[in-house]
């Protein structure tokens, strides 16, 4: 600290013509080393990967024997796919089903351990564990859970006289199987949304209450419209992942029964990996990236609509 | 007038408190009940894993066996090389770790500390690519390492993470920002160069946040199955995951022996989560709400 005093800001300038190369220049030619392992990864792992990916879709090819260039040959041909239109029907069917249903759960937790209650780390833990484990674990630990005789889930609702669904055995009931494991997990989101809850200020909460607002006025007119942007996050972060959603549905159905649960991922790893048709699997990658970049998009645009920022920018 | 007024408020404000006291009662029940809805798998899954296997399909439910049978957690390991699995897995996850701990960080203290012509640009890029699917790039990169003769090794799931990872480089330099720039300033007039200043003040300041991504690369890459799966053909080359699976897929009736290996399998990540649960949260909160 005293050095620091001492040393005058006109003496940082006279020193500089000692060394050939400025400061700034020593500085910037460090950060380009520093950043050169992200960058080349970048060009490999990303930039070079997506073009060769690009290029790849366009060829009939399983990268051994053969290898025929076919131009756009893949995209038409998975326009008069059965199976492409299923997975996307079913991805799609999927994140509708799991965006609603996970966030307003997730939401309704956050809500529930907001309040003033004893032991909240206890509680929470208990509601999070679930996102702790996943993968072929979680995949398993529910295939066995929803056993439409001997699991748990249907053993329960025969408890109140429900006769439950054969779960992954039924194409109607497949998918809101795969949902039930996602909402399991969804203690991430709800982390974020109590995080959320307890940032919001109390004193705009304290003022709606002193001008008369009960509690379900407080919550929509006041909590949500500050929430907004922690929904926001979350939803564009489920989206993404939801039509990534690959391991349940292979662990437990392998895209059965009759294609009910064939996602687009799961697709794309059949189409590439199992029938080494790899430029028709490239092409369905393709189709997903622009299908992910069309949703986010959506919502991002639609978020100046309902996304509030206490900022003002609007 | 006051006076009459007086009972009439003390039975409102008995009612009140009558009131909120019913209602504490609803909450904590609701909070309860929901917990047990969301722990009831596991301790499902327990129960299933110490059974005698004539008792797992028993319908109503045995929830405590009548006869523990341990069995169970190690007859797999006869059958399937589990310790090979578990080996395979640990080396992945730790070469993993200390590889983007360290690719990533420094980076990230070049966006965060460094200035140089492209850097926003570039930051957008990083922040880009952290929204890709990596769908989009699976069967090139599968090609690139097939190529290099490296599938069927462990390889394929190590070496890129000596590159950086996009969403551990973004947390690293949130976090970098919150530490006072005169740390650095002081550290300079000492005489310190920019790798020391990387190495001695921020990385070590930076604790906290090295911290989240190594929990997150540990329970990421001991949990995933998508990687390992399409590079890994040999049993001996397997990680958990997918000794897990092929297990699951072998012995399709022994349940109770896949739910004590799966118990088995998620043990470390509980370890770790049970060790570290402040990391887990401050790393949501950092990416997350501020981000």
């Amino acid at each position: 600290m005293a050095q620091g005093v001492q040393i005058s800001p006109k003496s940082i300038p006279t020193s500089r013509p000692r060394s050939r190369l400025s400061q700034a220049r020593i500085e910037e030619l460090t950060a380009y080393l520093f950043i050169a392992p992200w960058f080349i990864g970048f060009l490999v792992f990303t930039a070079g990967a997506m073009l060769f990916s690009l290029g790849l879709s366009t060829f009939d090819t399983d990268l051994l024997s053969t290898s025929t260039f076919v131009g756009i040959k893949n995209y038409v041909d998975l326009a008069n796919d059965p199976l492409f239109t299923k997975a996307l029907a079913v991805t799609l069917y999927y994140t509708v089903l799991v965006v609603p249903f996970g966030t307003v759960t997730a939401l309704l937790i956050a809500l529930l351990l907001n309040q003033k209650i004893a032991a909240l780390g206890f509680w929470r833990t208990v509601y999070y564990l679930p996102a702790v484990v996943t993968g072929v674990a979680v995949a398993i630990l529910w295939g066995w859970v929803l056993n439409p005789d001997a699991g748990l889930f249907n053993q329960g609702l025969a408890l109140v006289g429900i006769h439950g669904p054969r779960w992954f055995g039924s194409e109607t009931w497949a998918v809101p199987g795969l949902v039930l494991i996602s909402i399991w997990g969804t203690g991430t989101n709800m982390l974020l949304y109590l995080a959320g809850l307890q940032s919001i200020p109390t004193e705009v909460q304290e003022a709606a209450k002193i001008d008369g607002a009960n509690s379900f006025q407080l919550f929509t007119s006041v909590t949500l419209p500050l929430l907004t942007p922690t929904v926001f996050f979350n939803v564009v972060i489920n989206i993404i992942g939801s039509f990534q959603v690959f391991t349940n549905a292979y662990v437990l159905t392998q895209g059965g029964p009759n294609n009910a649960t064939l996602t687009m991922v799961l697709y794309i790893y059949q189409s590439g990996f199992r029938l080494f048709h790899f430029g028709f699997a490239s092409a369905l990658a393709w189709i997903l990236f622009a299908l992910i970049l069309m949703f986010t998009l959506v919502i991002v645009r639609s978020s100046n609509v309902w996304v509030y920022y206490e900022g003002g920018l609007r | 007038m006051i006076a009459s007024n007086t009972p009439a408020v003390a039975e409102t404000r008995h009612q009140v408190n009558v009131g909120r006291i019913s209602s504490r009662i609803v909450l904590y029940a609701v909070i309860l009940g929901g917990a047990v809805l969301f722990s009831v798998p596991f301790i499902w899954m327990l129960s299933t894993s110490v059974k005698p296997g004539y008792e797992v399909f028993k319908v109503p439910p045995v929830w405590i066996p009548s006869k523990f049978e341990w069995d169970n957690y190690w007859v797999p390991w006869s059958n399937l090389p589990f310790l090979t699995f578990y080996k395979n897995t640990a080396i992945m996850t730790f070469v993993d770790i200390f590889a983007t701990i360290f690719s990533s960080s420094i980076v990230a203290f070049a966006f965060a500390r460094m200035r140089f012509r492209g850097r926003d640009i570039l930051f957008v890029l990083v922040l880009s690519t952290m929204m890709l699917p990596m769908q989009v790039t699976l069967i090139p990169l599968y090609v690139l390492w097939s190529k290099l003769h490296l599938v069927n090794t462990l390889w394929p799931l190590m070496i890129p993470a000596f590159f950086g990872s996009p969403f551990n480089i973004f947390l690293l330099r949130q976090f970098m920002m919150t530490i006072p720039l005169a740390m650095d300033d002081a550290a300079r007039i000492d005489g310190a160069n920019w790798v020391q200043i990387y190495s001695r003040i921020l990385l070590p300041l930076s604790a906290p946040a090295l911290g989240v991504v190594a929990i997150y690369e540990f329970t990421f890459r001991w949990n995933d199955f998508l990687g390992p799966l399409i590079y890994l053909n040999d049993p001996q080359n397997f990680t958990v995951t997918l000794g897990l699976q092929l297990l699951n897929s072998q012995y399709v009736t022994q349940t109770q022996q896949i739910m004590a290996q799966t118990i088995i399998s998620i043990v470390p990540v509980l370890i770790v989560f049970f060790a570290a649960q402040r990391y887990f949260i401050q790393g949501l909160v950092i990416t997350g709400v501020k981000g």
